[in-house]
């Protein structure tokens, strides 16, 4: 099962982003394989519609669940269509590798 | 000029069946198309949160996300379908609506995430992030909105002492005991007050 984290960055020490589309990384970690792969997020600049589009990129690569720290309106009725599951964490200090570590307890 | 769009309505969760049919019919009827009664997903919800939950239409209109009076149309309605599928036999069908459905959000008392659960048929075991199974159903509190906080300006008197408190929301001051000589309560510039004086 693969997971999808909003990353600020692009390595395990990057903070957790608190925006969903506008992220600047979306960090993509296989839960059976332990690998992770970094995506820049194209729709980072993006003036509107960068929810829907990054919904679809998180998509494609059949992510069953996305941790971020917020999600805008316009996302939930896609992810719910979708069965993607939406985690909300309201800690921007969380590093990308302490979220992994928990995972895999 | 077209009418005001509906506002979308939010239903928790879709009914457990779709439809109810009459049995030991008297009168065959041979016309299909007036048989059934459709209640809309939205009618089903508000009968759920009024009738099934208990709640008052106060509540149950901020649970569907519209307005008090609209909630209360709505519920009519439903009662008012209902009604016509006892009294003239009809089955009723529970289909369309102007309605969106809200998955049930949860919030982990271990980690403190919050999560969703987009698919409905299968339960929530365990938190995702932290696998604790110390989680519980997320309700946003309606007691803290601001249209509340101006509900609350009513005050309680006790008629014997003359004591006063700000009403509790949700409790009527005839059910409140006065803290001070633990006489029943009732609500200030009430009529029975006045007459009392």
């Amino acid at each position: 099962m693969k997971v999808a984290i909003t990353s600020t960055g692009n390595n395990l020490e990057s903070k957790l982003d608190q925006r969903f589309g506008r992220c600047s990384y979306f960090a993509v970690y296989d839960l059976e394989t332990k690998g992770i792969e970094f995506i820049p997020n194209p729709n980072k600049d993006a003036q509107e519609g960068a929810g829907p589009a990054s919904v679809q990129l998180i998509a494609s690569r059949n992510v069953q669940k996305i941790i971020s720290g917020e999600f805008g309106i316009k996302i939930k009725s896609l992810l719910d269509s979708l069965k993607i599951q939406m985690i909300v964490l309201k800690d921007p200090e969380k590093k990308i590798g302490e979220i992994i570590n928990m995972l895999n307890d | 000029m077209s009418p005001r769009p509906l506002r979308l309505r939010k239903v928790s969760n879709p009914p457990v069946v779709s439809g109810f049919k009459p049995y030991g019919n008297k009168k065959k009827s041979s016309d299909d198309e007036n048989d059934s009664v459709f209640l809309h997903l939205e009618e089903y919800e508000a009968l759920r949160l009024c009738d099934y939950e208990m709640l008052d239409q106060y509540h149950a209109a901020l649970m569907m996300n519209v307005s008090r009076p609209t909630l209360t149309r709505i519920y009519a309605k439903a009662r008012q379908k209902i009604a016509e599928a006892f009294v003239l036999g009809k089955q009723i069908i529970i289909e369309g609506g102007k309605i969106y459905f809200d998955s049930e959000w949860y919030t982990c008392k271990t980690c403190g995430c919050y999560f969703n659960n987009p698919d409905k048929l299968e339960e929530i075991k365990e938190c995702p992030m932290c696998r604790s199974i110390n989680f519980v159903s997320y309700e946003p509190d309606y007691e803290k909105t601001e249209d509340t906080l101006i509900r609350c300006m009513d005050i309680c008197i006790c008629p014997s002492c003359g004591m006063g408190t700000p009403r509790r929301f949700g409790y009527a001051c005839k059910d409140e005991i006065c803290p001070g000589c633990g006489n029943k309560m009732v609500k200030k510039e009430a009529s029975h007050i006045r007459n009392f004086k």
